[in-house]
């Protein structure tokens, strides 16, 4: 028989943490800190509003774009929150989770020989989507020293006669760094000079401890050539229900739609009554998911500092991103002999890319008890190294 | 009282006996400073006390919970105060509260059996001159107290690992 797989699904790697599952499986009384999601339950208010609907028989596909009503309400969201503009009409697409709104915004947008710079470390599905499409992802080191922030001289070293895009994901999965309006600023020219798009992954936005957040888009020079992302799951607890939106200007978003048309048709219905409802009625409990974040956060760095994991302070999303350097081993050693030795689970940076290298993330969406006692774990294992 | 004293009541509202160096740490605070707050706060009685909250039907108590509504008749020059604060001296009583709408105070009354809470009610509360109607609610079943459910759901499983 013949061999069957395509080029480029043999060519895209296989996830970096499959080891890590197969060795946890079976496992007693892990803790795990390698969950990208948070561990509260959907607001009751959010799932009511889905079952009510459900119960009401409002079960179909909705239009292409999404419910008219989510997305008239995510335009004034965007307004209000972040000072951004889309029309809900022509430049705002509901999609399947952000997963799906960073393909459809890649595939859009990138031939192939194209080249996409894609800050590193970061989440490990923006480089084989520009794959699948031919592109090529070129990675751009964001480093400690900076705040995990992108620099203007990092950017501009990377940019080619083939440079398309840039693909940004502030604040960061998986270093928490954010990037402020000034930040943006300094790269703004670049991207305005160099004639390249911005792709905006804003996901963990709302999760956002020091300031407020800024979306590039509000940058007036910014505002057309960027595609901003964002979505339901992480701000309001709602990864399962799959649902993100793709914002970008007219012909962008036309062609994005296409594509989402063909491959998804629609984000489902009950997601999107459930975002809707977020939208409506989930202000205070997203705002107490966020304090009780920025309360672990100071809990859980504090402890790993004090056990001798030098980490950055995270500005935003819920990981921590401690260097491991110390301890001598390689991110990789370390998370799986911790996990092995002290059954606390973590994901090596060079999961997420190369500039990962050296340090392990930890997510602290887990509840305050388990993280003190994963700081014990882990100061355990830490002194026997160092 | 600033956002840095909200979020100490808060934690301690969770749990008051939080260790006073992760309570500052969470809080961006100094433990001197925290510690500062906290007495500060007690000195100023809006921290009453310190208390745990009790599942008495798991531990086997039998006693019995009741709300009462009454209909009142405000006095000259003091409303509904001084009556209310002779109802309150009560030992059986646990909270009243003034209320608007149908009824005027609703108070919460524990007693070791059904008789005893249906005693006290017409014994002491009917009894008052300013009492014009009393409704007796005697609590079946605790569902939610204090912001705190019952009910041990178990969570749902999450994947060990994900991006």
């Amino acid at each position: 028989m013949r061999d069957f797989i395509s080029e480029k699904a043999r060519i895209i790697p296989h996830s970096g943490i499959r080891k890590f599952f197969d060795l946890c499986m079976g496992m007693q009384d892990v803790i795990s800190l390698g969950v990208g999601e948070p561990d509260f339950s959907t607001p009751w208010n959010i799932c009511e509003a889905s079952i009510y609907s459900i119960e009401q028989g409002v079960t179909s596909y909705t239009s292409n774009r999404g419910y008219p009503p989510l997305r008239q309400a995510l335009a004034a969201d965007l307004a209000r929150r972040y000072n951004v503009s889309y029309s809900p009409e022509s430049e705002i697409i509901v999609t399947t989770g952000v997963s799906e709104a960073a393909d459809i915004a890649i595939r859009a947008v990138v031939d192939p020989g194209d080249e996409v710079i894609v800050q590193d470390p970061a989440y490990v599905s923006y480089a084989p989507c520009i794959t699948l499409t031919g592109g090529k992802p070129v990675p751009l080191p964001c480093r400690e020293k900076d705040h995990f922030k992108v620099t203007p001289d990092a950017l501009e070293e990377q940019i080619t006669g083939k440079t398309k895009a840039v693909l940004l994901n502030f604040p960061s999965n998986p270093t928490g760094g954010v990037m402020t309006r000034d930040d943006y600023r300094a790269i703004a020219d670049i991207l305005v000079d160099h004639d390249l798009l911005l792709i905006s992954d804003e996901v963990y936005s709302e999760l956002t401890y020091e300031g407020t957040h800024c979306s590039p888009a509000s940058l007036p020079e910014l505002r057309d050539r960027t595609i901003t992302l964002n979505g339901f799951s992480k701000a309001y607890a709602m990864t399962g229900w799959r649902i993100g939106y793709l914002c970008a200007p007219p012909e962008i978003s036309d062609a994005a739609l296409k594509i989402h048309q063909y491959v998804m048709l629609c984000a489902p219905v009950m997601g999107q009554i459930a975002a809707y409802a977020a939208l409506r009625q989930g202000e205070q409990d997203k705002n107490e998911m966020v304090r009780e974040y920025r309360l672990r956060r100071n809990l859980f760095v504090e402890g790993l500092n004090r056990i001798g994991l030098r980490c950055h302070m995270p500005q935003g999303a819920f990981y921590a991103f401690p260097s491991v350097e110390v301890t001598g081993l390689t991110d990789e050693e370390f998370a799986e002999r911790l996990l092995k030795e002290q059954k606390v689970a973590v994901v090596p940076g060079s999961a997420f890319g190369e500039s990962g290298r050296g340090h392990i993330r930890c997510s602290y969406a887990t509840s305050r008890e388990n993280l003190s006692t994963a700081v014990e774990r882990m100061g355990t294992f830490v002194s026997d190294l160092i | 009282m600033d956002g840095k004293d909200l979020l100490i009541l808060h934690l301690l509202e969770e749990n008051s006996r939080i260790p006073i160096e992760e309570l500052a740490t969470m809080v961006e605070l100094p433990v001197k400073e925290a510690e500062r707050r906290i007495r500060a706060l007690e000195e100023a009685r809006i921290i009453r006390k310190y208390a745990a909250v009790i599942d008495w039907e798991k531990a086997g108590n039998e006693e019995v919970t009741s709300i009462i509504a009454l209909k009142v008749s405000p006095e000259r020059d003091f409303g509904y105060d001084r009556i209310a604060e002779r109802i309150a001296r009560f030992r059986e009583v646990k909270a009243v509260r003034l209320v608007s709408g149908r009824y005027d105070l609703i108070l919460l009354v524990r007693g070791r059996t059904m008789q005893d809470v249906a005693r006290f009610v017409s014994e002491h509360i009917a009894t008052m001159d300013q009492i014009r109607e009393t409704t007796t609610q005697f609590a079946m079943k605790t569902y939610k107290e204090n912001g705190i459910p019952y009910d041990e759901r178990e969570a749902s499983e999450r994947l060990p690992y994900s991006f």
